[in-house]
């Protein structure tokens, strides 16, 4: 036969090696599937099949009872209104603090890598020293800022301090992301009679799309996993929906309730869970983006 | 009266100064090529003018108007670069009205004058186009149109022609040119490290090197009568060849002296005298040497042979060095042909060996 001659496409044989790749592949996905696949099956279990041990087994009896008690009846502390509260108080944190901290972030970013302020460079510097130093440092000095300023406990509490400790990494990624578009177009910009603000809302900003993604996956993640500030800032009516989480797993009397602290897990990871499926593709962009140029 | 006056100016990066006390005057309706190549502060010269970059000294007059502390919108200028900079979320029109619209142009008048620069430059049918769905050349145009409208006295235009394909630079070289003799008084400042942009649109030439000024001509100026050895090597294609030799004071005038080959001096034009063996270089261009049975300078033998379709640039080559000479598209030669060069010495350059200027 011709099969000697090489020619067109060449053919591919399975060789050892990528048996092996695979078969490492097939382990690694397997290995961080099976916590979900517990906790899933976990939930939809009633608690007597879970007393029987076979934590990988499927449920006999499938019910979604663990996860309506687990968002409107279990007890964080001495409430027992489930994690819906907490929720809620988390999206009322989210909002205001992904947005105001994108918006600082992009006009830092903007000022630093086209308007060249003198002292630019230190005080960048200066902001991403602030991004190293350990959050724990700040925590006493703040809580006494803000019980001196009357602002301590409150929704403006904890949304100032998201945005304040969102501030360098923000900056950091609109600053290299504007670093990478032509200065050609700020300059044109300038000739054509732009100031900072018009030339900031109208020729950079809409230029800006995919690090805002980039920034809003960043941020909504962040903030919604965000246990500490939280626990610390937000006050005892506006703790989010982690502290309440923490509470319902760990102030259980009598039976431990595996089915319903898996469900309210679950609901609590749901948000950014749904973040990184919906943009996985733009998150990975961006995060080029904004590393390689600058 | 000059619509462009540069005086004294001093520009620094940080620690390092990049002019030092440059002056260039340039009149109305001027075409000003800054020509040298790249970081020979062209392109920061043009910046400084547009009030884009703060110069540290000295001063920037347009139009009569001392515009050193003026932002650049007030300066009376329009820019041109060469990445196009058009705003990529906007079609032609919005791009080419967002200056108009900055300055509060009534709407009629915005739509007058966009209307006016798209015709001219015929690119009326892309107005509601975006860039990315442009060529290069179209960019370049909407480009252009979007200086145009600003109906500025001064326009800059940064390399604006070094990002297309050699066809369209040629084709939008010559618009520029028609462009210019239409708009008649506008003044214009191109920056371009390409020579032949720099010959055939410029009024006058400024052939930049390291942050100074080698010289300011005519481009029949530079390119017969360069200032010194690096504008001579720098202006034409091919190179002008360069040979070294020494000044002699024989009984009949002076002549140039290179191993035994002499050349009278005798009809040229010094602007300092010589002193008699004084090392020289000897500069003549490629289409000033001619291959010739009477020649002058015999002992030659052609070592390549590059035809170019217009002309033949034929390599010749003796025990010192070789030179390249300038013949008629139909000449052919064989390479190891032994041929006699002519000189024309009215034709030549003299250049001091140590400082380089022109003697």
């Amino acid at each position: 036969m011709s099969a000697a001659v090489p020619q067109g496409r060449r053919p591919h044989h399975l060789t050892a090696g990528r048996i092996g790749v695979y078969a490492f592949l097939v382990t690694a996905a397997l290995f961080f599937m099976l916590p979900l696949w517990i906790m899933v099956v976990t939930s939809l279990k009633p608690m007597e099949e879970i007393r029987l041990g076979n934590i990988l087994a499927l449920p006999a009896a499938m019910t979604f009872e663990a996860w309506t008690k687990a968002w409107s009846s279990a007890c964080t502390g001495l409430e027992c209104n489930g994690i819906s509260v907490g929720f809620w108080n988390s999206v009322r944190i989210l909002i205001p603090s992904v947005i105001l901290s994108i918006i600082a972030g992009a006009i830092n970013g903007y000022a630093l890598s086209f308007w060249r302020v003198k002292g630019a460079n230190v005080m960048f510097g200066v902001l991403l020293l602030g991004a190293f130093i350990p959050y724990q440092v700040f925590l006493y000095p703040l809580v006494r800022i803000f019980s001196l300023t009357g602002i301590y406990n409150s929704l403006t509490c904890i949304v100032l301090v998201h945005v304040i400790f969102g501030l360098p990494t923000m900056t950091l990624l609109f600053r290299n992301y504007y670093a990478g578009l032509p200065i050609e177009l700020f300059k044109a910009a300038r000739i054509d009679g732009g100031g900072f603000w018009s030339i900031f809302l109208r020729v950079i900003l809409p230029m800006s799309t995919p690090i805002l993604v980039v920034a809003t996956i960043l941020q909504v993640t962040g903030i919604w996993n965000d246990f500490i500030f939280g626990l610390t800032f937000a006050g005892r009516e506006n703790l989010p929906m982690t502290v309440q989480l923490n509470n319902i797993v760990n102030s259980t009397q009598g039976e431990r309730a595996y089915n319903v602290d898996m469900a309210a897990t679950m609901l609590a990871a749901l948000v950014p869970l749904v973040v990184y499926f919906v943009s996985g593709r733009w998150f990975v962009r961006g995060i080029a983006a904004g590393a390689v140029k600058g | 009266m000059s619509t462009v006056s540069v005086r004294d100016v001093t520009v620094a990066f940080e620690a390092v100064q990049v002019f030092d006390g440059l002056s260039l005057d340039i009149q109305e309706g001027e075409f000003i090529v800054l020509l040298g190549p790249s970081g020979c502060g062209k392109s920061t010269l043009l910046n400084a003018i547009a009030g884009l970059l703060d110069v540290a000294e000295g001063q920037i007059w347009i139009n009569g108007k001392n515009v050193t502390w003026e932002e650049p919108k007030d300066r009376g200028i329009a820019m041109v670069f060469q990445s196009y900079a058009l705003y990529p979320r906007m079609n032609v029109r919005e791009n080419m009205s967002f200056g108009l619209k900055m300055a509060k142009t009534p709407k009629p008048e915005i739509e007058k004058r966009v209307a006016k620069a798209a015709e001219l430059l015929q690119i009326t049918p892309l107005l509601d186009r975006r860039p990315d769905q442009l060529s290069g050349g179209q960019r370049q145009r909407v480009a252009i149109g979007r200086a145009l409208v600003r109906d500025a006295a001064v326009f800059l235009f940064d390399e604006p022609l070094s990002n297309l394909d050699a066809k369209l630079r040629n084709e939008l070289r010559v618009e520029i040119k028609r462009l210019h003799a239409r708009l008649g008084k506008t003044t214009m400042v191109y920056v371009t490290h390409d020579q032949i942009e720099a010959m055939t649109l410029a009024d006058r030439i400024v052939v930049m090197k390291e942050q100074k000024i080698q010289q300011i001509g005519t481009p029949d100026e530079i390119y017969h009568r360069p200032a010194n050895l690096f504008v001579a090597g720098f202006v034409g294609s091919p190179q002008m060849n360069f040979i070294k030799g020494r000044i002699e004071n024989t009984g009949e005038g002076l002549s140039f002296l290179a191993g035994d080959r002499r050349l009278s001096l005798s009809g040229y034009p010094f602007i300092t005298a010589p002193s008699s063996g004084q090392d020289v270089v000897l500069g003549v261009r490629p289409e000033h040497l001619e291959i010739s049975s009477t020649g002058i300078w015999p002992g030659f033998t052609v070592d390549i042979v590059e035809p170019m379709g217009a002309d033949t640039v034929i390599w010749c080559s003796d025990a010192v060095g070789s030179v390249q000479v300038r013949t008629a598209g139909s000449r052919r030669a064989t390479p190891g042909e032994s041929v006699t060069l002519h000189i024309d010495p009215s034709q030549v350059s003299l250049f001091a060996a140590d400082s380089g200027e022109r003697l």
